[in-house]
């Protein structure tokens, strides 16, 4: 049985704990929100762009190297994880889905080669051994266009220049507060644009410089979306992640004062009636 | 009144604008162009550069990051990389960059010509816009 000294200890040892995942909760939380409302500013531009590529699609069709099928010997595979743990199992979830992916495309007699965006995927790959091709890290909470667009340009240049013939992209997916669904996505070769179809009244667009020179612009412009909108919604889900995970934690941190209270309680309780019962002791064996 | 034209600047990190105005000059990839009520359907890649929008007396400048316009009868949609008002402009920043950038322009080693070159670009185009506004 522990003394008093030691679970009043133990009791504000925990207490000082809560504190801390008390608070990173509201901070997750505040960083969530803001997460959020970034992913609803991107809405307007990533479907105006939409638009205006399908409208062009239609008249132009394919050719882009960036939507080149080839046959695919080569597969990349990118993850997004965030920088820091203290998130449940959001980066363990996208490692188990990458490495498990790595393994069906290498018994599939694919050559699979990686990269990572996020300190953790770094960090976890280099324990399992597995060179990066690449890997950015340091982007928690600074993520912008320029580096969506930074990180584009190297991953579609590598595909144009044949380093690999597929590029699938591993991150979670901003469900909800609660929800992150770990999302693989193939993001190189660009996959085909339906074409609109005119069905409303046909618009007749005249197109400067031409329409094949802004459709070429555009196809790159799309991936830099497409990393951009996962950038984000890799961070959303990692400041959900976090805030489930520390009010977890900050639950169990409850449960476990509750207890030790208890304990203390019970201890104090005894070393009272053990005192009582010595003096009672004395007392009888003063009387006779 | 029937003569206004929709004006609305996207970018990735939200929308810029959103208004009604009189007439838009923006610098296109082939040049400047103006728009009024009634433009002919139009799609354009733009440059970095200026834009001005003239509503009533009021003309407003806006800073543009390369992007595309659509332009129908009624409507300007602009999406760009980045674009902000002159008013938000950091113009210290702005400074800085420009610096960085000749910088990296003179060391004519180990640089991203295009890169450097693109960044200079939109430096000076900030610092004119604003003194051109002061």
């Amino acid at each position: 049985m522990p003394g008093l000294k030691e679970i009043r200890k133990r009791i504000n040892s925990v207490k000082s704990t809560k504190q801390i995942t008390k608070a990173m909760k509201m901070v997750a939380a505040a960083k969530f929100r803001k997460a959020q409302a970034r992913i609803t500013e991107l809405k307007p531009y990533a479907e105006k762009m939409e638009m205006v590529l399908a409208s062009l699609a239609g008249a132009v069709g394919s050719g882009h190297p960036l939507m080149e099928a080839r046959p695919v010997k080569k597969v990349e595979i990118v993850t997004i994880t965030g920088d820091r743990g203290l998130c449940g199992a959001f980066n363990t979830n996208v490692m188990k889905a990458a490495t498990k992916l790595m393994k069906d495309l290498e018994s599939q007699g694919y050559q699979v080669s990686v990269s990572s965006i996020g300190k953790k995927g770094f960090d976890l790959f280099k324990r399992r051994g597995i060179a990066l091709r690449k890997h950015w890290s340091g982007l928690s909470g600074k993520i912008n266009y320029a580096i969506a667009q930074e990180i584009a340009k190297n991953l579609s240049e590598n595909f144009i220049n044949g380093t690999y013939d597929e590029l699938i992209l591993v991150y979670n997916e901003f469900k909800s507060a609660v929800v992150q669904r770990v999302r693989t996505f193939q993001l190189l070769p660009m996959a085909p644009i339906k074409g609109e179809e005119k069905s409303q009244e046909t618009v007749d667009f005249i197109y400067e410089p031409n329409q094949q020179a802004i459709f070429d612009t555009l196809v790159p412009k799309n991936i830099e979306i497409q990393v951009f909108r996962a950038l984000l919604d890799s961070q959303a889900a990692e400041e959900g992640a976090r805030m489930t995970a520390m009010e977890n934690a900050t639950k169990a941190a409850n449960d476990m004062i509750a207890r030790l209270t208890l304990k203390f309680n019970k201890a104090r309780q005894e070393s009272i009636t053990k005192e009582l019962m010595d003096i009672v002791g004395g007392v009888e064996a003063l009387k006779h | 009144m029937e003569n206004k034209i929709r004006l609305e600047v996207v970018t990735p990190h939200g929308v810029v604008l959103s208004e009604d105005v009189d007439e838009i000059t923006a610098t296109g990839s082939e040049g400047e162009f103006g728009v009024l009520a009634g433009h002919a359907n139009l799609i354009t890649t733009l440059k970095i550069g200026s834009m001005q929008v003239r509503s009533g007396s009021k003309t407003d400048y806006l800073f543009v990051n390369t992007g595309y316009a659509e332009v129908s009868p009624d409507k300007v949609i602009v999406l760009a990389d980045s674009a902000e008002k002159v008013e938000d402009i950091d113009i210290e920043r702005a400074m800085e960059a420009k610096k960085r950038a000749e910088e990296r322009l003179r060391q004519q080693e180990n640089i991203d010509f295009a890169r450097a070159n693109a960044a200079l670009q939109r430096a000076t185009t900030r610092i004119s816009l604003v003194s051109k506004k002061v």
